[in-house]
């Protein structure tokens, strides 16, 4: 008798994803920056607003391993309280985009009569032009909100949304296919045969089938958005100037390119390695739950 | 196919109404007041104030005042710059050339240094030359524009000393040396751009060539004793080029608004810093109009892109 080893979807995507090395040196990376920005303020005791002319500006040294800033104070500790705000806006915005995008598009793709008219909005949001309306927006609604939810949690709701609602569209599509031809597939006319209902069916049987791409969407939304929300402040729309998130950090280092490039380099480094490291575990993760590419 | 053509035009008009509604809405149920400079100033006479809204309609009700701005801008006007007191349309034409420019030529040069790589990497796949490209091209579309331009303005301006730091919006071109003054200024902005746009592309490209090289047809071209290069040219290529042209056009949009951030690091004089500077100043016409070109523009690339697919790929049935 052959005895086989027990192999579930999972582990065989783990598998597939261990083989990728670039994902896996991404996932690594991550986890560092991650790890950096929770935990590092705790340890790396360096006040992140702690004002010293004496030392503005200056590059990097053992008291300062990033350097300062034009008002001396601390880099490193700056960019580590920062990354919490550049990756919390990061998720919580994809998070809002696949709850919005897996709903328009179950819906979409269950029911034959919410087809039309949810493919015809989800083509117009395809057609609004994401930067000038984001920027428009916050511009026209970032006062108001600010005196009601204060300034750091008014503009983190106001772009969390917004860029959540400008990016659903995709994510949308790819689950409205998956039902398509999941919804005609024998197991869930077996499980309507046996009178399972409409919402048992969506949830418990078509939509974990049509996670997969959803998957690798929402991790490389995350990149997306990150660089969304370093854009706007980095163009001095984002955060307000004591909230040190990464672009803003690259909006005031600006200035100083040509006497404090470290200023500069820092923030725009884990902006990029973020990114980078995001997109090749989504690149990994593709390969892994593709069933077509496994081997 | 003029049938297709005209059904595609007749569909793209209320998707742009849909976006004209929302971009309307979202400045009517804005709070504050747009005149809000004026408003707050004392000196002026409450009277004096209703006489300055009604003058320009606002204090008409909501559906009058969008009819009213649709109606103006089916006529090309859009109104005026509450900051300049000029025209719109006029700013707008004034800047739009730099913009075209810049975005333009990087585009063009991103789709000549992108398919090539594309195929080569495909047909050399696992090379060392594949893994250079295909990192870098990862790097590319990684990397935020903003920061790849700061970059490049910390080694070849700062550093090196090649290019000028600030672009330099009074220059005319009139002779050789100010032509040579303006490349040397426009390369920076366009090298960001090219870059990332190059990146996407190429990834776009590898991947379609890698999922044609071993379908039954290229086999076919190869068994019948064609050589490797001419089956890749005239076979895989033709066939892998039809869903990027589609992205060529859908992408373009996307480089316009890329072009917002660039132009604002090097502070080219294009609409993408129009509507930065506009939304600083909070001068609402400008913003409206800028935003809403934008989306005209996106409406009218995803139509080439649907006519070009239609016309590139005959098994693409125009009903």
């Amino acid at each position: 008798m052959i005895v086989r080893e027990h192999r579930s979807l999972w582990g065989d995507a783990w598998r597939q994803f261990r083989r990728h090395r670039l994902a896996v040196t991404g996932s690594g990376l991550l986890g560092f920056i991650a790890f950096a920005t929770i935990v590092g303020p705790f340890i790396y005791a360096v006040p992140a607003d702690d004002i010293n002319f004496k030392i503005a500006l200056q590059g990097p040294s053992l008291a300062h391993l990033f350097g300062t800033d034009q008002l001396g104070r601390d880099l490193l500790a700056r960019c580590l309280y920062g990354g919490r705000i550049s990756t919390a806006v990061g998720v919580a915005a994809v998070l809002v985009a696949m709850t919005v995008g897996t709903a328009v598009g179950s819906l979409a793709g269950f029911f034959g009569r919410a087809d039309g008219p949810l493919m015809r909005l989800t083509d117009m949001f395809i057609s609004l032009p994401g930067l000038p309306l984001l920027l428009l927006v916050i511009m026209l609604f970032r006062d108001s909100l600010r005196q009601l939810l204060g300034p750091v949690g008014g503009i983190f709701l106001l772009i969390v949304l917004l860029v959540g609602l400008l990016n659903w569209m995709g994510v949308a599509r790819l689950v409205r296919g998956a039902f398509l031809t999941l919804k005609e597939r024998e197991f869930v006319i077996a499980a309507h045969a046996v009178g399972v209902r409409d919402r048992n069916i969506i949830f418990r049987h078509i939509l974990p089938n049509a996670l997969g791409p959803v998957i690798v969407a929402a991790t490389i939304g995350v990149g997306g958005a990150i660089i969304t929300e370093s854009s706007l402040s980095f163009l001095g729309l984002g955060f307000p100037p004591d909230e040190p998130t990464w672009g803003r950090l690259l909006f005031e280092a600006q200035g100083f390119v040509d006497t404090a490039p470290h200023y500069a380099i820092f923030p725009g480094l884990l902006i990029s390695l973020t990114v980078i490291s995001v997109n090749y575990i989504g690149d990994g993760l593709r390969d892994a739950l593709d069933p077509r590419r496994s081997a | 196919m003029a049938r297709y053509l005209v059904r595609r035009l007749l569909i793209s008009i209320p998707t742009l109404l849909g976006i004209s509604v929302i971009i309307f809405a979202v400045l009517a149920l804005a709070p504050g007041d747009p005149l809000s400079q004026f408003a707050n100033n004392p000196e002026v006479p409450e009277e004096v104030r209703q006489r300055v809204r009604d003058s320009l309609g606002l204090s008409q009700p909501m559906p009058v005042r969008y009819v009213h701005w649709l109606g103006q801008l089916l006529q090309g006007d859009l109104g005026f710059s509450y900051a300049t007191r000029s025209s719109v349309t006029q700013l707008i034409l004034q800047r739009l050339p730099n913009t075209l420019a810049v975005v333009g030529v990087a585009y063009l040069i991103g789709i000549a240094v992108a398919v090539p790589l594309g195929v080569f990497t495909a047909t050399k796949r696992y090379s060392v030359f594949d893994h250079v490209a295909t990192t870098l091209a990862f790097i590319g579309f990684s990397v935020p524009s903003f920061f790849t331009g700061l970059i490049l303005i910390l080694i070849f301006a700062v550093q090196l000393r090649w290019f000028p730091f600030i672009y330099d919006s009074t220059l005319t071109v009139h002779d050789f040396g100010s032509l040579v003054q303006q490349i040397r200024q426009s390369i920076m902005p366009i090298a960001v751009l090219t870059f990332i746009y190059a990146a996407t592309l190429m990834r776009y490209v590898r991947a379609e060539m890698l999922e044609n090289l071993p379908q039954d047809y290229a086999r076919t071209a190869r068994s019948k004793g064609l050589r490797e290069s001419a089956v890749v040219r005239r076979h895989v290529l033709r066939n892998s080029l039809i869903p990027v042209i589609t992205l060529v056009a859908l992408g373009l949009p996307s480089v316009f608004t890329g072009a917002v951030i660039t132009e604002s690091i090097f502070s080219v004089p294009g609409i993408g810093q129009l509507l930065i500077l506009s939304i600083v100043n909070a001068d609402t016409p400008v913003v409206m109009a800028v935003t809403f070109s934008f989306a005209v523009l996106v409406v009218f690339f995803n139509l080439v892109a649907d006519v070009l697919y239609a016309a590139a790929d005959p098994r693409i049935r125009y009903s």
